[in-house]
């Protein structure tokens, strides 16, 4: 393999691994901050006691991501050395602020959101949670500003002041909010909180399969069955399209790779799945007539550019893009489905608690959300290629000439021993804890004893002790 | 142009931030088989660092996003020039965390034995490939004209930037041993209590044989404190910083010694960053190759943004950080959430 293979599959499988985690954080943080407001308002303990489960659960995925997230960061400089000159004056800057803003909130508050279930009131635990997500999810904004500058690079131009050619800003807003930007940045969202839905969902059904915790496993399935079907319906109606039509209009060489149309014109069919065939330039497969062309444009007369008016060699691997895009829709579908059904069987004189069939697909299907959000961002890359800077720098030009193919082979050994050992780990234990369960409900009243604002953190006393000093005072 | 000069400033102050942050828990991490004898000790220490480890490990995240977005030519030849010991990094980081979020989950001794290793040589490794990496800089690198280098890990691993990398576990040793004596109770107190003076004579007197080395060697950073004697202040302010630290220990300030501990490192850090300026990696093949403020910063509009980010996101930062080494104070106390 030569070397830019090399360096390729290194980064491919790396942030790949990572990219398990990220959603899984997000969307679980989420509903998090549905169970704690919950606590809030109603002081019913079982939503404590839910909190107290998934905060454990969240703390293991959120320590994997932080663990495969530095090894991205580092690579760039590592593995990419030729791209991180090009574009350090833009690309830099923003993972820079990610780990100012964001990083350093979910790092902070992530003691107390992990701590705080025997130390923090409702109210404050509930402000460290939201702390935690909303740091977690700036990181995200600023990771898919700066992965969305790769995809549709704006206010910069290229200039060689003594190092090469190099991205130099014109204007940060336009870096920041490239066109792609928006839509790319709520399809991801979506898509995570979607992730967190079912992996609750999951979590959920496996208890009701083996009629352990059951009143909790209804809870977590009235919370999350209603998000999941309803983000499965925004995504695709509303934030995938807009992302499809997005890519239409910044990128129509990836979008007719991805739909698989070798001739532009108008009247354009929809595959729903095939396979594209390279040699004859033909896609076959299930198709609906015009539907493509009618939803880019809102018309069947729209005209969709196709892949023979591109440069061979300005063209991704197109049945790889291909595949991976139709995956994705397909799966996307496919939970519209379970949402869908999962809804009428509950609604339905509550069935859904004997389904048993209903009940083993729910548990199966936080894995096809993970295999939908990682199609959808192979998609995203490997639709990108053969530039790593949209139309400026090829991928072939970006890696680092200094370092050998012999020792990025040795790497590429060692993440696939080292992440394969952290997977097994990762699942071990998850299923440990999803075995052992939720622990005992709190007692109410020692949770009324927790300090439960920052004052009270501050002057060191709990509520219980201000309780009394207020009615000592009151006496006197 | 002084926002170069402030970015310098900036990133000695990231890097001092994570090497006193996670220096002493980094110590914590090497101090567990000396000082830990039952599993019950070994949990303390494990929950001494618990909820502030992976907010210190953030500061290395953040110095590596502010190289990359400051003195990105640095961040590519530093990062590609070092490839397999960056890799080495990496790999103990992870094998760092993943020690720490599983040891405690199973009740099995050879389980929690193996994961208490993990944690002692991950922490062990990380120490010495930072010093080992600081060394290669003081005394320079192969840098050429493209600013590409390729050095293999055995000529990295040369005696010199071997015993900064002793030095350094000396240091994070003393700082976690420090550290320690607010966390703990009873014996293992009483045994971190004893380590601490031991502990402090070693980092002394690696210290001063270090210096004296750095003095011997053919670099340019003896000459620049020769051309610009002010700069003398910081291993000054340095030596007074252990020298207090030392008496603290003596009267039984343990807290106060800890900040001692904690300004000696960003003094010491501050020393090497005041001899090396304005260089950021010193070429050994030519000086006209060194990749210096000047010629390896980002242009000045993003040096500009990067100053408003950075004025926005650095006080929350410290004010937080703050706030949750306030929560957390006092001694550990073992409960359900505990790792």
């Amino acid at each position: 393999m030569t070397a830019e293979t090399l360096h390729r599959l290194q980064f491919g499988f790396t942030i790949s691994f990572h990219f398990i985690f990220p959603p899984m954080s997000l969307g679980l943080g989420l509903i998090l901050m549905i169970f704690g407001w919950k606590s809030v308002r109603t002081k019913d303990p079982k939503w404590r006691q839910l909190s107290l489960f998934w905060t454990k659960i969240y703390g293991l995925i959120f320590a994997m991501g932080i663990a495969t997230g530095i090894v991205q960061e580092f690579q760039f400089g590592t593995n990419w050395s030729v791209y991180s000159r090009y574009v350090g004056n833009i690309f830099g800057s923003l993972l820079a602020a990610e780990g100012i803003f964001a990083f350093m909130l979910e790092g902070g508050f992530l003691g107390l959101m992990l701590f705080g279930g025997q130390r923090l009131g409702n109210r404050l635990w509930l402000f460290a949670t939201t702390m935690v997500v909303l740091g977690a999810t700036f990181s995200a904004t600023w990771i898919i500003m700066a992965n969305s500058w790769m995809q549709t690079p704006g206010g910069y131009e290229i200039k060689d002041v003594g190092n090469g050619d190099q991205a130099f800003m014109t204007s940060f807003r336009e870096v920041v909010f490239t066109p792609s930007f928006g839509p790319r940045f709520f399809h991801t969202l979506v898509a995570s909180w979607v992730v967190g839905a079912a992996l609750v969902l999951s979590v959920a059904a496996f208890y009701l399969l083996r009629k352990r915790h059951v009143e909790l496993a209804k809870t977590m399935v009235r919370v999350a069955l209603p998000l999941f079907t309803v983000l499965s319906v925004l995504q695709i109606v509303v934030f995938g399209a807009n992302m499809a039509t997005e890519v239409a209009s910044n990128q129509p060489v990836k979008l007719a790779a991805m739909e698989g149309v070798y001739e532009g014109g108008t009247h354009q069919p929809m595959t729903i799945f095939g396979w594209t065939n390279p040699s004859t330039q033909e896609t076959t497969g299930l198709q609906i007539p015009d539907l493509l062309s009618l939803l880019t444009g809102q018309s069947v007369d729209t005209y969709i550019q196709g892949l023979d008016e591109f440069p061979a060699d300005d063209q991704p691997n197109v049945n790889l893009v291909f595949q991976m895009y139709h995956l994705m829709i397909n799966l996307g579908m496919l939970f519209v489905a379970i949402g869908g059904l999962a809804c009428i069987l509950w609604f339905w004189k509550r069935r859904l608690w004997h389904t048993r069939w209903m009940l083993r697909i729910l548990v199966f299907t936080v894995v096809l959300t993970q295999l939908a959000t990682l199609s959808g961002w192979w998609t995203a890359e490997f639709g990108r290629q053969p530039w790593i800077v949209w139309e400026q720098l090829r991928t072939e030009d970006a890696f680092s000439p200094n370092v050998s193919a012999g020792q990025v082979a040795f790497t590429v050994g060692m993440f696939v021993v080292l992440y394969v050992l952290v997977l097994g780990l990762f699942l071990f234990l998850l299923d440990r804890k999803i075995r052992q369960g939720p622990p005992d409900p709190p007692d109410v009243e020692e949770i009324e004893e927790l300090p439960d604002s920052f004052g009270e953190i501050f002057r060191n006393q709990n509520r219980a002790r201000s309780r009394a000093s207020a009615t000592t005072s009151r006496r006197s | 142009m002084w926002l170069e000069q402030l970015w310098f400033v900036l990133y000695v102050m990231i890097i001092g931030g994570y090497i006193v942050l996670d220096g002493f828990d980094l110590g914590v991490g090497m101090l567990g088989p000396i000082v830990g004898r039952s599993d019950r000790d070994k949990r303390v220490l494990l929950n001494s660092i618990g909820p502030v480890w992976d907010g210190n490990e953030v500061w290395l995240v953040l110095g590596g996003g502010a190289l990359f977005a400051a003195f990105p030519l640095v961040y590519a030849s530093l990062f590609s020039g070092f490839y397999l010991a960056m890799m080495l990094v990496l790999l103990v980081l992870i094998l760092r965390t993943v020690a720490i979020e599983f040891r405690s989950k199973r009740e099995s001794e050879r389980w929690r034995s193996t994961w208490d290793w993990f944690f002692t040589i991950s922490s062990l490794g990380i120490t010495v490939l930072l010093g080992v990496a600081l060394g290669n800089i003081i005394q320079g690198v192969p840098i050429d004209q493209d600013g590409n280098m390729d050095v293999d890990l055995v000529s990295l691993l040369n005696p010199y930037a071997l015993f900064v990398g002793i030095t350094a576990v000396a240091m994070f040793c003393l700082h976690g041993g420090i550290f320690l004596t607010l966390k703990t109770e009873g014996e293992l107190l009483d045994r971190v209590r004893a380590l601490v003076p031991k502990l402090m004579v070693a980092f002394f007197a690696l210290t001063t044989v270090l210096i004296v080395w750095t003095l011997l060697l053919d670099q340019p950073l003896t000459d620049r404190y020769f051309d610009r004697l002010w700069i003398g202040i910081f291993p000054a302010l340095a030596l007074a910083a252990v020298l207090f630290s030392w008496w603290q220990i003596r009267q039984g300030g343990y807290l106060v010694a800890f900040l001692g501990s904690g300004a000696t490192i960003a003094l010491l850090l501050a020393s090497v960053a005041a001899g090396l300026y304005p260089v950021l990696l010193p070429s050994s093949t030519d000086v006209a190759y060194d990749l210096t403020i000047e010629n390896a910063s980002s242009a000045e509009n993003t040096l500009q943004v990067m100053t408003v980010i950075a004025a926005i996101g650095i006080p929350f930062v410290l004010a937080y950080t703050a706030g949750v080494y306030y929560f957390f104070r006092g001694r550990v106390v073992l409960d359900d959430e505990s790792y």
